[in-house]
């Protein structure tokens, strides 16, 4: 029994990544790719860790599983957040069908 | 031109689908594996064609996540578990990198 | 004691549990080496652990923080499924933006609390944080309005109750 939840748990985790990945060839730029990427790749892979880790059980497999999930959700939006603030201080474009940039607005009121 | 692209993605993905779970015999952790390489065909899609270099170091960043994924599925298959430190020590070295990736981007150097 | 001695404490006992949890713990070996490690890992950087020294008084609100993650692991299921239906729309409905909202959260480790949750919920991410006046600028994916008020109550709302109570 116990198998085949960790068995669900591994598929909806794989089915999660193929989205994120899909998500990072379509969507139009850089910050809407780092959005659909971070999301949904980091709880795909947390989803494969937590079925590895009700298959196993208590051992010290399984805890290198759990020890995985705590890392990868403690480290993954720290890197997001690196990479979209030097992007945008390194000047890549925004999109055509972006709304609105209250950021820039405010850098340049800082600026000036 | 949009609808051609949207069939040769369909066709590539019913192409894969066809091969993984009609013709090619074995383990299900085996064919579930297959589902992760091929998501890393898109990731590396994004690595060589990405338009500005943000778009790479997501990408990187992101093929660090699936293959922890991928590392957790081989130890069950293997039933060995010293994948599972390769796996935590490879998301250890890839958020390091991504960190000082996003850093030279932002136009300064490691050292301050 | 002082508060350093108390965070080489807490980082001692929690490096040695992690040390037990890896190794399977069946030798006195392993428990003798991993006495050690833990103790070199403490003496080196024991002292960045606690910050504040309420953390350890009111050891109650480890129940709060329980609820905590309980809300946000299941904002963060919601996210997913929001960016699998933009993704397989063949129009792809979106219409993303840089806004700015306000916080009343001090401290250091709160804010980086809140700025990741951000992160990990529906169609947003958090871009910067302003040290002066706590301002965070957030990447949504799906702009609703332009007002400042309106987007903090919307997007950081639900976390920043909590987490007020959790860390301060």
């Amino acid at each position: 029994m116990i198998d085949k939840i960790g068995m669900f748990f591994i598929c909806t985790g794989i089915l999660f990544d193929f989205f994120g990945v899909l998500g990072l060839v379509r969507l139009p730029d850089v910050y809407n790719r780092l959005q659909a990427a971070t999301k949904c790749v980091t709880f795909g892979s947390a989803g494969i860790l937590f079925g590895v880790f009700l298959i196993q059980g208590f051992n010290s497999f399984g805890f290198k599983a759990i020890l995985g999930i705590a890392f990868l959700f403690l480290t993954s939006p720290v890197s997001a957040h690196a990479i979209a603030r030097s992007a945008h201080k390194s000047g890549v474009p925004m999109a055509d069908v972006t709304v609105v940039d209250q950021y820039k607005d405010d850098l340049e009121l800082k600026g000036d | 031109m949009k609808v051609v692209r949207w069939l040769i993605g369909l066709m590539c993905i019913g192409a894969f689908l066809y091969g993984n779970f009609l013709v090619f015999q074995g383990n299900l952790l085996i064919k579930l594996m297959n589902i992760i390489l091929f998501c890393s065909l898109f990731v590396l899609f994004r690595v060589i064609f990405g338009p500005t270099a943000a778009d790479r170091i997501i990408a990187v960043d992101i093929l660090g996540v699936l293959i922890i994924g991928l590392l957790a599925l081989t130890s069950l298959f293997y039933e060995q578990g010293f994948f599972m430190d390769i796996g935590l020590i490879w998301a250890l070295m890839s958020f390091v990198a991504a960190l000082a990736f996003s850093k030279i981007l932002e136009g300064r150097t490691l050292d301050d | 004691m002082t508060k350093k001695k108390k965070s080489r404490i807490l980082v001692f006992i929690l490096s040695l549990l992690c040390y037990l949890g890896l190794t399977s713990f069946t030798d006195i070996q392993e428990l003798i080496a991993g006495i050690i490690v833990s103790l070199i890992v403490s003496l080196i950087a024991g002292r960045f652990l606690l910050q504040n020294d309420k953390f350890v008084k009111h050891f109650l609100r480890i129940f709060k923080a329980i609820k905590y993650l309980f809300l946000f692991l299941w904002e963060m299921a919601k996210a997913n499924i929001h960016v699998a239906y933009l993704v397989l729309h063949p129009d792809l409905p979106i219409k993303p933006g840089i806004v700015k909202i306000k916080s009343n959260l001090k401290n250091d480790s709160s804010i980086t609390a809140l700025a990741n949750s951000i992160t990990l919920t529906p169609g947003t991410l958090t871009i910067d944080v302003n040290d002066e006046n706590h301002d965070l600028y957030i990447h949504c994916i799906d702009v609703k309005s332009e007002n400042v008020l309106i987007n903090t109550n919307t997007i950081g709302g639900k976390f920043e109750k909590l987490l007020a109570e959790v860390f301060e």
